[in-house]
């Protein structure tokens, strides 16, 4: 680790800290919608919009860009805070979030620019990545493509079919990054549907597996350099993260998986957030 | 003897004929390339073919990502497992994106004989039919499963075309195909017979018969499902005395239902519905088992019969 990967990653931390800023104003905002998620998968995301992603703001239908799509649709907040924060819509829109009209629908659509394909049913994301991945091969394009999980999710079949073809069909070029949490809508995740042993299950259907901490920007920055270097397969960074991250009343509370802050709570976690 | 045509291998064809003009044509299949005959494509361009297995929610949500891309996809399987079973793969990340998706399903409706009920598909087109951006098709022979294919790959869009397992006979002298025009195979005053699919043919046989009976009878082949063609429905409506609606399928939400939509929204007359009333398929020959559903010409004539006498 150089000088300069120290600044990179502390100008990255500093960039998490406005994204879950503005995931909060948003969501006390719109009144509704997924801060648990949302925040969880804040530095992940945040990582790779300002410290991995090829991609052009100004030109988002350009050939060559790396896609990302969010599979886990309903933590769109964080999507709509980096697509603005990268210059992609003006910050404004974000306070439009869920409101008749607006184009950050609640779950994601693409009238937001910078939103490639439309998520928010559970399970179907890893196959359109997989799809863009396909793309990229038969166009003889170098871009990556990048995939947001989420762990409640993956207990859709959907997952598994795409993962088996992934492997398949080596998209070395796809990189999934689940967001492990560890909860979900109804509870814990070893309660309502465990998944373990889930590096295992990755590897069997033939992933390359980068277990990290989902908060630690080194480590985040580090698997994205070595997902990129797999060849002949697909990469899952399997990142242990904790709902809620960022504002300690939120942390790990199952209600905040879908409810939003109220007024005195969102100036708390500005606060905390400062 | 008219000429008889498997569409699916018309299909194929087809796809190859698209595969050598425009690099952008990709084709998907879950593991039923060979009766589907997209498998003719796969030979032609290995690299621009893709079997996802049996797992048709993968295939069906990632060419949406090959759509995402610019290519123009199409999508095959038998007609039970690219269109219920893939339901929601469809509405959420093909329609809902307005997509160039074009779902081309096989094996549609109680024709597919002996495989029986769990593999005849009688409700695709209503499940197609509420989706908004979906095109729906339903080419009555071979030559017209050409046009329909060649619509969808020039048209944007996401589109559903219906093919079946049989052999089907050429209809003749019919007027070239436009999308989203019914094609006008007799004109007539009394009676109207609408028909679409495999029963174009029955209902052509059906419309000699009355026409031998002195009966002027109207008869519209309505290949394409949406967009519908509602001046032709309202113009028959008007002008005759009721409407046969024929389909090898579910009398629920299918092209009875869209006729009846137009029709008592505008013009009520009787509309008969001649299609499978509530009840799932069976094992069988193709020829016994469209008697047994009341799918045949002397079925439609006798309806046709009954609004004019």
């Amino acid at each position: 680790m150089n000088s300069s990967d120290d600044r990179k990653i502390r100008a990255l931390q500093e960039q998490a800290k406005q994204i879950r800023r503005l995931i909060v104003q948003m969501l006390a905002k719109a009144g509704s919608g997924h801060p648990g998620g949302s925040l969880s998968s804040a530095d992940l995301i945040t990582a790779l919009f300002f410290g991995v992603l090829r991609h052009d703001p100004k030109n988002p239908g350009w050939p060559d860009r790396d896609r990302f799509h969010m599979s886990k649709g309903h933590c769109c907040p964080l999507w709509y805070a980096v697509l603005a924060e990268s210059g992609y819509f003006p910050k404004e829109t974000l306070l439009t979030l869920r409101q008749l009209g607006s184009m950050l629908q609640g779950h994601p659509d693409r009238r937001a620019p910078g939103v490639e394909v439309a998520s928010g049913s559970l399970g179907q994301g890893l196959s359109v990545a997989l799809g863009m991945s396909l793309a990229a091969k038969l166009d003889n394009k170098e871009y990556r493509v990048y995939c947001l999980l989420g762990d409640g999710e993956i207990q859709e079949g959907n997952i598994w079919e795409a993962a088996m073809a992934a492997s398949h069909y080596k998209r070395d070029n796809l990189c999934a990054i689940l967001d492990y949490n560890g909860f979900q809508i109804d509870g814990r995740i070893e309660d309502v549907m465990s998944l373990e042993p889930l590096v295992a299950k990755w590897q069997a259907f033939g992933w390359h597996t980068i277990e990290i901490d989902g908060h630690d920007m080194k480590q985040i920055l580090e698997a994205y350099r070595q997902a990129k270097t797999v060849k002949g397969k697909p990469s899952i960074i399997i990142a242990h993260t904790i709902k809620g991250k960022g504002v300690s009343f939120m942390e790990s509370v199952v209600d905040f998986h879908g409810r939003t802050p109220n007024t005195e709570e969102t100036k708390k976690a500005i606060e905390e957030l400062g | 003897m008219a000429e008889l045509l498997y569409q699916r291998d018309i299909y194929g064809k087809t796809l190859v004929e698209l595969g050598k003009a425009q690099t952008r044509i990709v084709v998907l299949d879950a593991d039923l390339s060979s009766s589907t005959r997209t498998a003719l494509f796969a030979r032609e361009f290995p690299e621009r073919f893709f079997n996802f297995g049996v797992a048709e929610q993968n295939m069906m949500a990632a060419s949406a990502g090959l759509a995402s891309c610019g290519k123009i996809v199409f999508v095959s399987s038998f007609a039970m497992f690219v269109t219920g079973r893939v339901w929601n793969q469809i509405r959420n990340t093909v329609a809902y994106n307005n997509f160039n998706v074009k779902i081309v399903a096989t094996h549609a409706g109680i024709t597919v004989g002996p495989d029986g009920a769990s593999h005849q598909a009688l409700e695709d087109i209503t499940l197609m039919r509420l989706l908004p951006n979906m095109n729906i098709i339903v080419p009555c022979d071979g030559p017209q499963t050409r046009d329909a294919i060649l619509t969808a790959a020039r048209t944007e869009g996401p589109f559903y075309i219906r093919l079946g397992r049989v052999k089907v006979q050429t209809i003749e002298e019919k007027n070239m195909f436009e999308f989203g025009k019914a094609q006008v195979l007799k004109q007539g005053h009394q009676v109207t017979i609408i028909a679409c699919g495999i029963m174009v043919a029955e209902a052509l046989v059906a419309a000699k018969n009355l026409i031998n009976k002195g009966i002027s009878v109207r008869l519209l082949n309505m290949h394409t499902i949406r967009p519908l063609d509602t001046e032709a429905i309202l113009d028959s409506a008007r002008n005759t005395k009721g409407i046969v609606v024929c389909e090898e399928h579910s009398v629920v939400g299918g092209l009875a239902q869209a006729v009846d939509e137009v029709v008592a929204q505008n013009h009520p007359v009787k509309v008969l519905r001649i299609g499978v009333k509530h009840r799932f398929g069976q094992s069988g020959e193709p020829q016994e088992l469209l008697k047994e559903y009341n799918l045949t010409s002397s079925d439609i004539e006798k309806a046709a019969y009954s609004l004019v006498s």
